[in-house]
């Protein structure tokens, strides 16, 4: 039982360093914030393993459910602007 | 060398520089045998001094009340920024007749599925904080659930207008309200938010631990609405 839980976890942290690299990496917005949202998601589910399920379900609620959808409304509003940060890098 | 080899190199060395913090922590790292003294205190006295199931809330509401209220305090002057910054850009919405920009239709799944869930969602998020001092979550993520429930309804129909002036009236009556049981506390119990207000009751039920659920109601309306009325002010911004 324990090592289930232990080869999960692996799994689970191996996934989340994978999203928050194409959370950086990707030049998608969209691709990137849901990436983003992924590891909020997964460290919520850490936080359950861990036994903190309150902090658990503030961040699946914050981190992956608002946050998220406030950087969409926040695309959505500078879409105009995309161009001029398409150059840098 | 060219200037941007030198910033990878720099940035390589500091993320090793940080590893090398983290491999020290992780190999001196022993799990605890048993609670530390903090911790016991709070493991052994929160059930017959607080009268909690739920040992965070008791932390949370009542040992750390103060905390939290400063906490709270934080949420709202942050919610008050974005507001007072986006009233800026507001959209004329008394004016009848304002031209609207066309907007890509809602699909069917959406709308159906928000007028099925949202009411839902609402519940499971006031069920969150009344039972905060039993299960796991409370005013905070009871509060947050609720203002995703909002969101839901603003996916669905992004014109829609809350009454900014009741999601002002619930925020201030629930803030007022929790200081003022705060204050009661001074005077009637042992101290500034102090939950033996009300009679402990009996561990587990719905009404004991004092005023903790009362508090914690409180709070789960008062960062619903300043989560709800971020949401909305964002929603009705003018777009650029």
């Amino acid at each position: 039982m324990s090592s289930l839980i232990n080869g999960m976890t692996l799994v689970l942290c191996v996934t989340m360093i994978g999203a928050a690299l194409v959370a950086i990496r990707d030049k998608r917005l969209p691709i990137a914030i849901l990436a983003s949202g992924l590891v909020s998601l997964i460290a919520s589910i850490l936080f359950l393993v861990l036994a903190a399920p309150d902090v658990a379900m503030t961040e699946a609620a914050i981190g992956s459910g608002l946050t998220t959808f406030l950087f969409f409304f926040v695309l959505a509003r500078v879409r105009g602007g995309e161009q001029d940060g398409a150059d840098h890098d | 060398m060219e200037p941007i080899m030198i910033k990878n190199a720099i940035a390589l060395l500091l993320l090793a520089a940080v590893g090398a913090i983290f491999v020290s922590l992780l190999a001196g790292y022993m799990p605890d045998e048993q609670l530390n003294l903090t911790a016991r205190y709070y493991a052994e006295r929160t059930a017959q001094d607080i009268g909690t199931a739920n040992i965070v809330t008791a932390i949370v509401v009542t040992y750390r009340g103060l905390d939290t209220l400063g906490e709270v305090t934080v949420l709202f002057i942050s919610a008050a920024i974005v507001g007072l910054v986006l009233a800026q850009g507001r959209l004329p919405t008394n004016v009848p007749g304002s031209p609207q920009q066309p907007r890509v239709p809602v699909g069917e799944l959406l709308s159906t599925g928000s007028r099925l869930l949202t009411p839902l969602i609402l519940l499971l998020g006031i069920y969150v904080f009344v039972n905060g001092h039993l299960t796991p979550g409370g005013g905070f993520q009871g509060g947050a659930i609720i203002a995703s429930g909002m969101l839901l309804l603003l996916l669905a129909d992004p014109l829609k207008h809350f009454s900014h002036r009741l999601i002002d009236v619930i925020e201030s009556i629930s803030g007022l309200l929790f200081v003022g049981i705060g204050v009661l506390g001074l005077l009637y119990a042992g101290g500034f938010l102090d939950n033996r207000l009300l009679p402990i009751g009996t561990l587990g039920e719905l009404f004991s631990a004092g005023v903790i659920p009362l508090i914690y109601s409180l709070i789960g309306l008062k960062v619903g609405s300043e989560f709800s009325s971020m949401l909305a002010s964002l929603s009705e911004t003018e777009e650029a």
